[in-house]
């Protein structure tokens, strides 16, 4: 469906008439066929889950705060208008209301702290981890090292040039393809270190739930404990230069005896 | 203060471009201003339509990807530097003096040179596009190593920011000076209007926090050229403490863009509900509290660095803090409505559309402050999104709305009110139709600042560029509109609005060349 609709903006001849007719196809494809996702990606990690459920809880902590406020807000720019005969009152102060609503809010945020806090103590916590693998930045690749079992590639965007310059169609998971995969075994907690050898970076896998800055001179630590196997994508999040766009990360989530299996594979490969 | 009388004063009134030139007078600086700030206004705007056209499709139709990252670093500097920074010493220039009873600002030369370093630094900033190896491309934010990699363009843009840095330094010490020194006698602290509260704490803000950027971007400059290792790690140097000093002023600059906004909307809403502000005092202390909050708060720019647990769950806490100052400010401004006898004019639709499309902002600010969630949100469009609600839904319109507020005064006729409401409403819409989408495409995972994209963001971002031509297209009513009030219109009154409250509405409209120079008496 994707690929379809994508056929159509795709022209070789980059005249303008082309490109306002593919503009248009576009736009009336697009009615037809949106994504429209409007919240994170399905967490599949544990510490993932903590972090959707605390978005959720302070997005709607918010939306109940902006209902209220607005709410008075909008009743009273109709109903105090000077049109309808509203006369102004002389209050300029009161004491008790603003002390009421100091301390409303004071509330409010000790408790979305709490579950915060609590959150984030887990997710620093990278103790007691049965695997680390080594991520490196570059210029604009990355580097994975699996530490504790002596495997080492480097991973890039496999997206043909044609596509990005619309020559080709472009295929369903444009700009979040590579070449070599990122595999890593689901329960078990994979402590993954960030580096990186010329700029800064950032690697960020949206359904794993964590996202932490390479640093050339520093060593990050994160963790992900995956609970589902599946193919998660992601991208370099901290501008690197020209490129940026374009160095994507695909993680491979397999059950513990297929790592095993495609470990071997490496090996001998 | 001595009060000199009006008969004896010295006139020195050059016409032509001398007038513009050699100006000492706080109205003419405080008009070169407004227009230079319009002009940056329109540049990085047109800078935004070209990152928005590349947007509209995935794909690379446009620009290429160093040219769109020159695009986004080049906008904001110009944005922030060019336009939201000195829209407010405009603002600042005609109406402190007008406000407090004084005859000019403090220091009429020191404002003639901080205004005509900014042509010149801009211009800096801008041929640095026609540089071998392009404009600045690392972002607003400069972060090395990215940025010792850039040509000499990103020298020419760090002495750019140094100069308009001095002349933001002398603008706020020139309006610290004023402010201090020159109100009219019985114009006691807690009795100045709120626009120029704002003012003074913010322009304490700028003498602190302009210096700290000044010393980031000088060790960036030895780091490029001169063979220290400040932020090079080969050498010994760190690249996170480039991030700490960077914000360390960035965060102060984004109260700097915003308090005196809010001064505007405290002067706008009590005018348009015919009932005075709601709660002065703690209006007074809670910018003070927010002003102070600004230096502690620092590192919730960059929670992935990876700092250390104790460390996030301070900056978490500090960052936390602000939402209490600040929505005592937004509770202050709806009870000032409560109760009033309100009229709907330009600048208090601004004014509501300030104060609604700043605290959707606000919301997100405090979602981002939640360190476990900002792992998501970080360096992704949610914040962009944010940023934008902030710094146009606040900023942006409180300084529109300042200019349809204060007009009136300063040309001596009314603005066209049809044209204004269909510009107000023309860039809500647009606003809202640009950024609104943004928060969605953050949230599922687009990130910040790259050319191309996935194909799950098309539609939000076709949206997104629909609206930011709305809204670029609609500025030319708001130039359209104060040209023709320059030029003529329905005759202002002295008092221009029923519910005027001030010193400035007592003067005729358009003031005369000299006000106030004999003092008022305030009571």
């Amino acid at each position: 469906m994707m690929l379809n609709r994508r056929r159509q903006t795709a022209g070789r001849v980059p005249d303008i008439a082309a490109r306002i007719a593919a503009v248009a196809a576009a736009l009336y494809a697009s009615v037809g066929h949106a994504e429209w996702a409007l919240n994170f990606q399905k967490p599949v990690t544990t510490i993932g889950h903590v972090q959707y459920d605390l978005h959720m809880l302070i997005l709607w902590v918010c939306c109940v705060i902006f209902v209220v406020v607005f709410g008075v807000m909008f009743y009273s720019l109709f109903a105090h208008r000077k049109s309808k005969g509203s006369t102004p009152a002389k209050f300029s102060h009161s004491t008790k209301a603003e002390v009421i609503w100091t301390i409303i809010p004071i509330v409010i945020l000790v408790t979305m702290a709490i579950p915060s806090t609590q959150a984030l103590i887990r997710m620093e916590d990278t103790t007691a981890s049965d695997m680390t693998l080594k991520v490196t930045g570059y210029q604009w690749k990355w580097r994975y090292e699996y530490l504790d079992h002596d495997v080492d590639f480097y991973s890039t965007l496999s997206t043909p040039r044609a596509q990005i310059e619309g020559t080709e169609p472009k295929g369903e998971n444009y700009l979040l393809e590579v070449d070599n995969h990122v595999v890593l075994p689901v329960g078990k907690k994979v402590r993954i270190l960030l580096t990186a050898a010329d700029v800064i970076h950032a690697w960020w896998v949206p359904a794993l739930g964590t996202k932490k800055d390479a640093i050339p001179g520093y060593v990050n630590e994160i963790w992900v404990y995956i609970e589902e196997p599946g193919t998660y994508r992601g991208q370099c999040a901290e501008l690197c230069g020209k490129d940026h766009g374009y160095m994507p990360i695909v993680v491979d989530a397999v059950s513990e005896e297929e790592f095993d299996a495609w470990v071997a594979g490496q090996k001998s490969g | 203060m001595t009060a000199t009388t009006a008969d004896h004063h010295d006139d020195h009134h050059p016409t032509g471009i001398k007038r513009w030139l050699f100006s000492t007078n706080h109205k003419d600086i405080g008009t070169l201003y407004l227009w230079f700030s319009f002009v940056m206004f329109i540049v990085g705007g047109l800078m935004a339509l070209v990152i928005r056209s590349e947007l509209f499709m995935p794909g690379l139709q446009v620009v290429d990807p160093h040219f769109f990252n020159q695009m986004t670093t080049v906008h904001a500097l110009v944005m922030l530097f060019g336009a939201a920074m000195p829209v407010f010493v405009g603002l600042a220039n005609w109406q402190l003096p007008l406000m407090i009873g004084a005859p000019d600002m403090a220091l009429p030369r020191l404002n003639n040179w901080s205004f005509w370093l900014l042509p010149p630094a801009a211009t800096l900033l801008l041929i640095s596009l026609f540089m071998p190896g392009g404009a600045p491309a690392a972002g607003w934010t400069i972060y090395p190593p990215l940025s010792v990699q850039g040509g000499m363009g990103v020298d020419f843009g760090i002495l750019a920011l140094h100069m308009m840095g001095i002349s933001s330094i002398m603008g706020s010490i020139n309006i610290i000076a004023t402010v201090m020194n020159m109100r009219a006698p019985g114009m006691t602290l807690l009795k100045m209007p709120m626009f120029v509260w704002t003012w003074l704490i913010t322009g304490f803000l700028l003498v602190t926090a302009i210096p700290v950027l000044a010393g980031a971007i000088t060790m960036l400059l030895t780091d490029r050229h001169f063979g220290t290792h400040f932020f090079d790690p080969a050498g010994g140097g760190d690249p996170v403490m480039f991030q700490h000093i960077f914000w360390f002023f960035g965060h102060p600059e984004v109260y700097i863009l915003i308090l005196p906004a809010f001064g505007v909307v405290s002067q706008i809403i009590p005018t348009f509900a015919r009932k005075p502000l709601f709660g002065y005092t703690s209006m007074v202390f809670a910018t003070a509290t927010i002003a102070f909050l600004s230096y502690i708060v620092w590192a919730h720019h960059m929670f992935t660095v990876g700092m250390p647990l104790t460390g996030e769950l301070y900056f978490m806490y500090a960052t936390m803090l602000i939402a209490i100052p600040t929505g005592v400010k937004i509770f202050n401004w709806v009870a000032t409505m409560w109760r009033g006898s309100m009229t709907y004019e330009t600048p208090m639709l601004y004014a509501i559309g300030m104060v609604f499309l700043f605290t959707i902002g606000g919301f997100s600010g405090l979602m981002l402050a939640v360190v476990p969630a900002d792992f998501q949100y970080h360096d992704t469009y949610f914040v962009v999104a944010h940023f934008h609600y902030v710094i146009f839904g606040g900023t942006i319109l409180g300084a529109l709305g300042a200019v349809y507020f204060w007009l009136p005064k300063w040309t001596g006729h009314m603005y066209n009110e049809t044209l204004g409401k269909w510009h107000f409403w023309l860039t809500v819409i647009g606003m809202n139709l640009t950024f609104f989408p943004q928060h969605f495409l953050g949230l599922a995972g687009m990130p910040r600042r790259i050319p191309d994209y996935a194909l799950q963001f098309t539609e939000f971002n076709m949206m997104s560029t629909v609206g930011a031509f709305l809204l670029g297209f609609s500025q030319i009513l708001f130039l359209t509109n104060v040209l023709r009030t320059i030029k003529g219109g329905e005759k202002a009154s002295d008092r221009v609005w029923e519910g005027s409250e001030g010193l400035e509405w007592t003067l005729p409209s358009p003031p005369p060349y000299h006000t106030f120079v004999t003092p008022p008496q305030v009571k």
